[in-house]
Parts: structure tokens; sequence; C-alpha cells
């Protein structure tokens, strides 16, 4: 029987960027999982744990915790939620009974981008993308999580689609949550020279993990009328996928 | 006028805050550009020089070992450094806060009648205001470290932990020279160094007393370690007949054995060298037991809140700081704003961690809260300080302490009660969606849409598609 993911969107995905969502329930069931998902799921509860207001942090956790049921596995398409999940609510005040539900989640957390390739087994992506893209380390899938190699490893197999790396790629474009609007002129100071960065390679796209960051950077690319479009990876995979006609494995619950 | 020897009494900038500091700095390009350049080229040497050492990793792991078995156990290793110093014929005072520590200097200075003092440089004689207070007493103190020597010329305070000028060009080095030395204006970097020199020359003998900082104390031997690149703390050591050594009460090391892993760890993180080009180890006065030296030496060792950040089980390992300013040349946000933009002597992540506790001051609560959390400065410290956690770590002790602003705390409060309700949430969101729909252009979102568009809701939400595509709950 098929293994099942249970997926967890980031609360302004769900909101904002929904096709980030419905590319990694394509992806995974395409993979050949059963996907899950709460409706009953809001916020993992990190934009407040990041701003020092514990309490409320740790009520977000122990509700989350409680909506993760049996699932083999539980996948966000980001690194900032998946850290928080997997590492920073280790750090809550939890009660011994919700630590033992914590404990029995944690080592089934995964970014979408390391479930793909260490735990599905895929490192060939399959598929056409035609553009010049270039790739930004989130720092949360970067430094919490020891994301590097494997969006790359990802991205480079697609047919037609050129990486060209940025440099320092592995700065941080200057988003950090709630700092974005408490202090806003500094926050964007920092994202300009990220912008100058990605500038440089004259990319069409730019990639990332997280969609916060990208919302930053995309944020700033439409006000200023750049030409730039931001994505996120499980887009690019599924669109690769897509403008392939149909995805190659074709053994999971959901046929397009 | 403000007193508190931490705020940087930097020309030109307004007391009113952190946030007023920064958007001030933001606007100074020439400032931004020499800061970020001096950063990068110190990233790229640290990397070279790291790259060079196949188990730096291990080295780190080893450093921060070496720290923490001090900091666990510091009165001990530091009655112990203590002992081994007066054997040696050394005077150690400890002074528990800044005043002390300054009243032990100045006292120093008038038993024996010094009138002009020579320094190299030293953090914690910044940080606790050591200069205004000796000047303030008629004594005349000289900063003989080339790049503080240029901050004392332009009445400022040090940008970096090891670039005290680096925010400052040639050019405005060679104007600041020659207006306040009366020399002929000149870019060379040579030139100016010379003219630096033959000032300081004639100091250095003339000088009754030399201070110097401490990079390490040596609990094994009760000695103390300086490292340099210019000679001038080496002269300041030696030349003057009596010598003082201010030093904050967490720089100790075990033993003379340790020395190599940690010069390993501070030089190449700091400046990328292999090694600086003076390292001095130096002991007691002349007479006991060399003939060398100093007619007298004394330790001034720091507290100055250093034990409020012992007494907590995590922000006591912000004490195993080595002050490479590694941290500070990563930080993206020390990159953009410089140090001056702080306020305080201590900046970028470390000193956004332990600025609140060695001040004591309510204005210091901002700086953890100005950062991205990036994690950039806990992967570079040498001695693995997790600097981001400790940030994140002050930001729950400033809100508990404070309850935090007002409007915040009510934000979070409500944030909180509309995520424990998935059916309030998702009215929440389509409220949004539709304020956003029918208000006439772009909705204004505080702090975010001065220089980034602010994402629509995109209908269907991911969980609607969910509910019409799926219908599955687990
Ligand atoms: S905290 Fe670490 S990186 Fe920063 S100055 Fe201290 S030792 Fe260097």
């Amino acid at each position: 029987m098929a293994q099942t993911v249970h997926l967890f969107i980031p609360c302004f995905v769900n909101a904002f960027f929904p096709t980030v969502g419905i590319a990694c329930v394509e992806i995974l069931e395409n993979l050949g999982y059963r996907v899950v998902y709460s409706t009953d799921q809001t916020c993992c509860g990190q934009p407040a744990y990041n701003s020092g207001y514990v309490k409320e942090a740790r009520s977000l956790a122990t509700r989350a915790i409680q909506l993760f049921g049996v699932a083999d596995y539980i996948v966000a398409p980001s690194g900032s939620c998946t850290a928080m999940l997997k590492h920073y609510y280790g750090t809550l005040p939890l009660t011994r009974k919700e630590r033992q539900d914590w404990d029995l989640c944690r080592n089934r957390f995964y970014e979408i981008t390391q479930f793909i390739t260490r735990v599905a087994g895929v490192n060939h992506w399959k598929g056409t993308f035609p553009h010049s893209v270039t790739f930004h380390d989130a720092c949360h899938a970067l430094r919490e999580l020891g994301i590097r190699d494997e969006p790359r490893q990802l991205l480079t197999r697609i047919q037609r689609l050129k990486l060209i790396e940025m440099p320092h790629a592995d700065r941080c474009c200057g988003f950090g949550g709630t700092f974005s609007v408490k202090f806003p002129e500094l926050s964007t100071a920092i994202l300009e020279a990220k912008i100058a960065s990605l500038k440089q390679t004259g990319a069409e796209f730019v990639v990332s993990t997280d969609s916060s960051c990208l919302m930053h950077i995309a944020g700033y690319l439409k006000k200023h009328g750049e030409s730039i479009t931001a994505l996120h990876l499980v887009e690019v995979l599924w669109q690769a996928w897509k403008n392939d006609g149909s995805p190659p494995i074709l053994n999971g619950t959901h046929a397009p | 006028m403000d007193h508190n020897p931490l705020t940087n009494p930097t020309r030109n900038a307004p007391a009113s805050g952190f946030k007023q500091w920064v958007r001030l700095y933001l606007q100074n390009s020439r400032y931004r550009e020499n800061i970020r350049r001096a950063t990068e080229h110190a990233l790229e040497q640290r990397r070279l020089a790291v790259d060079e050492i196949p188990d730096w990793e291990r080295l780190r792991q080893e450093g921060h070992r070496r720290k923490q078995q001090i900091i666990d156990h510091l009165p001990e290793h530091l009655n112990q450094f203590i002992e081994n110093a007066r054997a040696r014929g050394i005077v150690v005072y400890q002074a528990p806060d800044a005043r002390t520590a300054n009243q032990f200097v100045e006292q120093i200075a008038r038993q024996h009648g010094v009138r002009r003092i020579v320094k190299s440089k030293s953090m914690v004689t910044e940080e606790i205001g050591l200069n205004a207070h000796l000047q303030q007493n008629g004594l005349e103190v000289v900063e003989t470290d080339l790049g503080e020597y240029i901050v004392q010329l332009a009445g400022e305070t040090p940008v970096h932990l090891v670039g005290p000028a680096l925010h400052k060009s040639r050019q405005e080095i060679g104007q600041l020279f020659a207006e306040k030395l009366g020399v002929t204006y000149t870019e060379d970097p040579s030139e100016l160094t010379r003219l630096a020199r033959n000032i300081l020359r004639e100091k250095f003998l003339t000088a009754d007393m030399g201070i110097t900082g401490a990079n390490f104390g040596i609990v094994d031997s009760g000695r103390v370690v300086v490292v340099e690149n210019e000679g001038n703390a080496r002269l300041c050591m030696t030349l003057p007949r009596i010598r003082v050594v201010i030093m904050g009460m967490e720089r100790l090391i075990p033993s003379e054995a340790d020395l190599p892993l940690f010069l390993t760890l501070l030089c190449r993180s700091a400046t990328g060298q292999r090694l600086t080009s003076y390292v001095s180890i130096t002991g007691g006065p002349a007479s006991s037991p060399s003939p060398e030296g100093p007619e007298k030496v004394y330790y001034v060792v720091v507290d100055n809140g250093r034990s409020r950040l012992l007494q907590d089980p995590h922000l006591k390992k912000a004490l195993y700081c080595i002050r490479c300013a590694a941290c500070y040349n990563i930080c993206p946000i020390y990159q953009t704003i410089g140090g001056h933009a702080y306020g305080w002597v201590y900046q970028g992540p470390i000193g956004a961690v332990i600025t609140p506790e060695l001040s004591g001051d309510q204005r210091a609560d901002d700086l953890p809260f100005a950062s991205t959390l990036c994690g950039a400065c806990s992967d570079i410290c040498p001695v693995k300080i997790p600097l981001h956690h400790l940030l994140l770590y002050q930001r729950q002790r400033i809100v508990q302490r404070t309850s935090g602003p007002h409007s915040e705390k009510l934000g979070f409060a409500l944030f909180e009660k509309l995520a424990r309700h998935s059916m309030l949430w998702n009215r929440m969101i389509r409220l949004l969606g539709k304020v956003q729909r029918v208000f006439p252009g772009e909705l204004p979102v505080p702090g975010w849409t001065h220089s980034r568009i602010f994402p629509r809701v995109e209908w269907p939400t991911f969980t609607q598609w969910w509910q019409k595509h799926k219908r599955k709950t687990p």
C-alpha cells in the first residue's frame, strides 16, 4: 500500500500562493504517495515564536501537532516551517504528553526537496523547462536543515533549464518574518543587495524553497517593474512535467 | 548628553533610538559602501585561511569545549588566574563595574605620577569609557593603533571590533589628517601610516603608562596574550614604566597549551592570517623572575554586567566569544548599516546578544529584534556560539520582561485566537481577500508596501481547492 504523506501548507502559502500547495499534491501523488491534508490547519506559530511570544507559539504548536495523525511523513514546502516543526518546537515549554506527541512526529517532518531527494530517492528530475533560472538559498532550509545541493541537483537535470548561480546565493534576502515590517528600511536595503545579485545573472526566474523569501523578493521585483519572476521550486518541478505533456511516473492515485 | 559609557558618542547620531539611527546610516552611501567593501574583503580572507585547515570543524568544537570548561566554572578559574598572576608580582584588581574600573586606572596613574598614557586597541576600555574618564581627570591618553588613532582624531568610536576605522576611505583619512594634524593632504596609505608613526613614536618614548587589553588570559600561568599587526601594542607594554592590562573577566583560556588552538581560531577568523604579525605573551614586572619589563604591572579584570550573562544558562555561552568579528562581517544587518548605527560599543550579532545585559539599558532592547535570524553568524563563529538562537532567546526574555509593545502584544494574542480556530482563520482570509478586491489601488500594509507589493489572497485558497478536489481528511 502506498505510504501516506501529510501535507503541511504554510498559512500564507494557503492564502497567497495556493499553486505551491497544488504542485506539492501533484508531485507527491505522482511519486506514488497517498497525500492527506487537514483543512483544520492554520499556522505553525512561527511568527509568534520568532517575535518572542512563547505562550502563543506554544498554543499553536500543540494545536498543530494534534493535526498530524499517523501519516508516514509530514512534508511542508518550506524550510522555515519545517525547521519550526522539527527543531524549534522542542524548545517550547511543552508538557510531558505534548512532548511525547511531538517526539512521535519529529522524525517524520521533511521539507519537500529533502523528501523528494532523500526519501523518495528522486535525483533525476524529468521534464522540460526552457528558461534560465537562478536559485536563492533560503536561510532556514540551508542552515537549519542543511539543504544546499538537493534543489540544484533537481534543477540541473531538467531539460533545457539553464541554472545560473548568483553571487552569494546563500546570503539572506532580508525577509526575516516580522523583521521585514519592524525594520522595513533595513529589510529593504538587505533585499536590494540580493536583487542586485540576482539581476547580475540575467535569469528569467528566481527559484527558492521558501515562499516567504519569494514573497519578499517578488514583492520588490513587481513594485519596481523588474521582469524577473519568482517561483517556488515545486512550481518549477511540476511545470517541467507538464511541459512534457504528462508526468513520467504514473503510479500515483491521481491522474492529471 | 548621554552618560552611559556603552552609548556611542559618534557625532551627528540622534539620541532617539536605534530605529532612527538605522535610517540615518542607511542614507550614508559612502559609509555603507566602505563597510560593505571591508566586510567582503575580510570574509574572503577568512575563507581562504579557513579552507587551508581541513579539520576546521573539529577545531571549532574544541574551541567551544575549552571555553565551556572555563565559563562553566568561571569563578574558580578566575581565582586561579589571579593567584598565578599575583605570584608573578602583578597587582590585580577586580572591578565590578565600569566606574570602579576607571577609578582603579586613575588611581594607578596618580600613584605613579603618570601624565601621558599610550594605549593599544581594547574594546573593554571602550565599553567602560576609560579614555573619557582619564581625560576628564587631566591625563593625556593617546590611542596608538592606527585605526583607533584615526577614530580618536575624528572624535568617533570604533565601527568594528577588529577594524575600528574601516568605515573610512583613504581619502577621508587623508582629509582628516590634513585637518587635524596640519599636514599636506595625501591618500597614500604608506605615507599616512608614516605620518601617524612619527607622531606616535614621540608619544611612546615619553609615556609613563601603557594600557592594553588582553585577547587571552592564561589560567595556568597568569600571563596574558595580545595579538596585533602593527607592533604598537608591544611598544605600549614594553616602553612605559607602568603597564596596565584591562580585560573582561571571561577572556580566560585554560592553559598555555591551548594557545595554538585559540590563535588559529582567532587569527584566521578575524583577518584571515595564519598568525598576526605580533603575538605577545607577557608576565610580571622586571626583576621577578626576569630583569626585563616594566616597573609595575597591573591587571584590571572587569565584570560590568558579565555576571548577569553568566547567571543565565543560555546567555553564558555568549561569554565564549573571542572577539574575532567574523559574525559582524557575515551579518546582513551589519553589512548594511555598519557598526555606528547600532549605537553601542559591541555591535553585530554578538553585540545584539550581550548589550541588553551588559548595559542594563532598555534602549538596547531593539537590538535582538534587528535580525533576520538567518543563522550565518552561528555558522561562522569559531567557538560555535549559537548566536541566532541566543537572539531568539533574548527576544523571549525582553517580551517577558516588558510585556512587549502594547499593540504587538494584543496583535499576537488575537493572532493566536484566530489561528486556533480554522473557521475564524479562514473567514479572516476571505475578508482580507474581499477588502483587497474592493480597495481602489493597492491596499497599504504598514511597513511592507512602501517597497514591496503585498500579495493578494488567491481564490481558491489551497484549503478551498483541497475541499473541492479532494475532500479527504486524515
Ligand atoms: S561571537 Fe563568535 S564570531 Fe562573533 S566575534 Fe565572538 S567569536 Fe567571533
